[in-house]
């Protein structure tokens, strides 16, 4: 399935850096919030790159234009992994990094789940299987309004076991989006288990073209791929499109990388600080603390 | 004014309106040409539709959306509960042949724990009006309310001339007797219009309260009657367990009211599939043996 790129210009070197920097630094926040109560760690750092180039490279979405009918959207539907998205916002600027600090305090609304209370986030989530719904709603309604929003949304790959994204994908079809971008955070994890060895999604690109999608598959860590990809959106007129961001669950930190039993972590502060030297290339961490948490 | 008619002026004047529906178009057929993109019919994808009409109310629009009641408020329940709940978007929920209307389908239409459950969902309001003229009566001020709402929705012809004033929380009251008060709402307000003057009939001064939106309730309606009435029934094609029964015994327990209750529903079963006249005949939801049931709880009360 090769896809040539539209000729958008590439990533200078200095916006590579800065996309770097800026993951890197969305990473030690993961980090930082996966103790005291801890977070889903491994989802949040899949997706990471992916959440960071969105919001710097391609949309038009920040806290001050929500209320501008013709922004663009990003909804994350996979919603275990917003520590990521807290994390950019921090970064960006919309919220204040010592905000990071109430993650699942009664003082703030920074808990395991998407809200609405946080600006820029657009829409619960956590529930699977929600958001390619709600996005459908968004993208009918831009279309009526004959505005060119971009209307995307980031699925986690055992999500996709969940009915209602194949439900939204068929009325997607039928009503001919070509404004909503499907990104699956293809790390090849469900919680706990590979999603080949439990409920086998491939060959997935395969199946969301028979859905109506027009897809591409990139390295979801490379922002080079990533912009050619994204830039090319819409793929095709009257067709939504997919891109299959090919992913590592854990990415950054090699003692969790690719781990079954590294989803949810609550880590101790000393493997906190152990890991941050990790992500950093410096040493590895030997992990004690608990690990299949069910959260 | 047809459902049609309503929908299609509405949404001339409001360009929030737009209409849904999970290919269920028995009350909007003609509105496709009418109502152009702003007539969206996402087939049977009742979870999708509600997920959509989340998104489009967070777009600013009002979705009214259609589908069978028992597949509307349950097999997408907790899209409702998460999509429309959490948020509080104006998103209006229209459940077709709810209750006793489903007839002959079978259980796995019958819609009768629907008021329980939708009106567990936070910030979801409850209208169950007693029948066509009712339900447009009421609907302009359901869809143009700001919060999300449930609609038992009803096609069946008039009981009796309703009062035209509609205000949400409040009931339709039809005398102010003090033997007996009987609360209703939905299709069987016109059978327990009927034992109403069957048992005046019998010299006995009755109350019939059309309770229209279950949520918000008409507390004061409910609790006069509670207070002042020899026994208090409630009629509903509905289950007991989360309707109106055990709205009252809400009511009554939070404002510290005891009073003679005889509840009158679905009993932990589903109805006997059939046609109208045969189903209330088999489950005993006639007039004639509401009030017979009525008189013998009423004649034991001592």
């Amino acid at each position: 399935m090769a896809h040539d790129s539209n000729g958008a210009s590439p990533l200078g070197d200095d916006a590579i850096k800065d996309l770097q920097e800026t993951a890197l630094r969305v990473r030690e926040h993961i980090i930082r919030m996966s103790t005291d109560g801890g977070c889903f760690t491994g989802a949040s750092l899949s997706c990471a790159d992916l959440i960071v180039y969105l919001y710097k490279q391609s949309l038009n979405v920040s806290p001050g234009n929500l209320n501008d009918p013709t922004r663009d959207y990003l909804f994350l539907s996979k919603g275990h992994d917003v520590p990521a998205l807290y994390g950019t916002f921090a970064e960006l600027g919309w919220i204040e990094r010592d905000r990071l600090k109430n993650h699942l305090k009664t003082n703030d609304d920074i808990y395991w789940h998407p809200n609405r209370n946080i600006p820029g986030i657009e829409y619960y989530s956590g529930s699977l299987g929600h958001l390619l719904p709600v996005a459908v709603g968004v993208a009918l309604d831009c279309k009526m309004r004959g505005q060119n929003n971009k209307i995307v949304v980031i699925t986690g790959d055992g999500e996709l076991d969940e009915g209602s994204n194949w439900e939204a994908l068929l009325v997607a079809q039928a009503y001919k989006l070509d404004n909503l971008l499907v990104v699956v955070d293809r790390n090849e994890f469900q919680a706990n288990i590979r999603t080949e060895d439990l409920i086998p999604l491939e060959p997935l690109d395969k199946k969301l073209e028979a859905f109506g999608c027009v897809v591409r598959s990139v390295d979801g860590h490379d922002f080079n791929a990533l912009h050619t990809a994204f830039s090319a959106y819409p793929f095709s007129q009257e067709q939504p499109s997919a891109i299959i961001a090919r992913t590592v669950r854990g990415r950054g930190l090699p003692s969790i990388e690719a781990r079954a039993d590294r989803w949810f972590c609550n880590f101790t502060h000393e493997e906190v600080e152990q890991l941050l030297q990790e992500l950093h290339g410096q040493g590895s961490t030997t992990l004690t603390s608990e690990t299949l948490t069910v959260r | 004014m047809t459902y049609e008619q309503f929908l299609k002026n509405l949404a001339d004047r409001d360009e929030r309106l737009v209409v849904m529906t999970a290919e269920n178009r028995a009350a909007i057929r003609g509105l496709p040409p009418l109502l152009g993109n702003r007539f969206i019919d996402t087939g049977i994808t009742e979870q999708t539709m509600v997920g959509a009409a989340a998104g489009l109310a967070l777009r600013g629009r009002i979705p009214v959306a259609h589908a069978l009641a028992c597949f509307l408020t349950m097999r997408a329940y907790e899209f409702i509960r998460t999509d429309v709940g959490i948020s509080g978007l104006p998103v209006k929920l229209v459940g077709y042949v709810p209750g006793l209307l489903s007839e002959a389908n079978g259980p796995t239409h019958q819609a009768i724990e629907d008021v329980a459950i939708m009106r567990g969902v936070p910030p979801l309001n409850v209208f169950c009006p007693a029948d066509f003229n009712d339900l447009m009566i009421g609907i302009e001020k359901i869809v143009l309310d700001p919060r999300p709402w449930y609609i038992r929705y009803t096609d069946k012809p008039h009981a009796v001339e309703h009062s035209t004033e509609f205000e949400i929380g409040k009931a339709e009251q039809f005398g102010n007797g003090t033997d007996v008060a009987l609360l209703t709402y939905g299709e069987m307000f016109r059978h327990a219009f009927q034992a109403r003057e069957m048992l005046e009939a019998q010299g006995k001064s009755v109350r019939l309260i059309n309770l229209r939106t279950l949520k918000p309730l008409d507390e004061e309606a409910v609790l006069n009657a509670l207070r002042n009435c020899a026994l208090t029934v409630t009629i509903e094609d509905h289950f007991r367990v989360g309707g109106l029964y055990s709205i009252i015994a809400e009511l009554a327990l939070e404002n510290r009211v005891t009073a003679n209750v005889e509840a009158i529903g679905l009993d932990n079963k589903w109805f006997k599939p059939a046609l109208m006249a045969d189903v209330l005949e088999y489950e005993k939801l006639r007039a004639v043996d509401l009030v017979e049931r009525i008189m013998t709880r009423f004649n034991a009360l001592g």
